[in-house]
């Protein structure tokens, strides 16, 4: 494929990188086995996670100024019965979608949840949500190009699902 | 030990249509214990990866407000049927499970 490095072994990567292996990793950075951004790259944001407004986790994850596009198509329940399981779809028709993100603006902490896809993987993903009440859901779809895009939709939730 | 992670790859046509159900309980911190009236520690998924034949397709990374064992969907161009899929997944205990299964035929 193309001119990437060649794939050191996703999996073990990806538990090595999973498995809180700091020392680990720090005695593979500083040998220069690996270099940081490679590996670090892809850990869990912390600071976009833990960010308990929209705003915040907007700006903590770098998808704040995105522009909104038809081209991402959102499926969702308008009325959702129970908060604790809410099905939703995004699907980008946008070229060079390399990720997507999704927000839910009044939950305790938005960012829900982060995609990257890959070696032929559609820009699409479907995952069940909790939700605390009524609330706008945010896809932020990034592009090859660096640009950032999204579409919303309000999803009205009868019994919220912080507790489940 | 975590529960399995169930995995299946169906090829249609041209996509692959993979669902993956990893089975987690996904606290959220926010729940008390109905018996004992004390808050659950949260306990979630932070990061997962499906790759094929090595490759990786899609890297997540998730918070508390993914649902209890989440069924994800995706779907991939390019794999065939006896490929081999590869899910796994590290949570915020550091617990780690990983999973696979091979592209199968409707």
């Amino acid at each position: 494929m193309d001119n990437q490095a060649p794939p050191a072994d996703p999996l073990r990567r990806h538990l090595l990188r999973a498995s809180g292996a700091t020392t680990a990793l720090i005695a593979l950075v500083t040998t220069g086995a690996l270099s940081p951004g490679r590996v670090l790259a892809a850990t869990w944001p912390r600071d976009a996670f833990t960010a308990t407004t929209f705003n915040d986790a907007l700006k903590a994850h770098g998808s704040a100024g995105s522009t909104e596009n038809r081209e991402i198509v959102f499926t969702a329940p308008e009325i959702a019965e129970n908060g604790a399981q809410v099905v939703i779809e995004v699907a980008s028709n946008l070229p060079g979608s390399q990720t997507i993100s999704i927000f839910v603006e009044k939950n305790p902490m938005p960012l829900a949840g982060s995609f990257r896809f890959a070696n032929g993987a559609l820009p699409q993903v479907r995952v069940p949500l909790k939700m605390a009440e009524t609330s706008r859901i945010r896809a932020v779809v990034r592009t090859a190009d660096g640009k950032q895009w999204h579409a919303q939709r309000e999803i009205k939730v009868t019994l919220g699902g912080c507790a489940g | 030990m975590s529960d399995p992670i169930k995995i299946r790859a169906t090829l249609q046509g041209e996509l692959t249509d993979i669902r993956v159900l990893m089975q987690h309980p996904m606290e959220t911190g926010q729940r008390k214990d109905t018996a004992s009236g004390k808050l659950v520690p949260s306990h979630f998924i932070q990061t997962f990866l499906v790759s094929a034949n090595g490759k990786p397709l899609v890297d997540g990374q998730l918070n508390t407000s993914v649902s209890k064992n989440p069924v994800f969907a995706f779907r991939a161009r390019g794999l065939k049927a006896g490929d081999k899929l590869i899910v796994s997944w590290a949570d915020s205990k550091g617990e780690t499970r990983s999973d696979e299964t091979t592209v199968g035929t409707t």
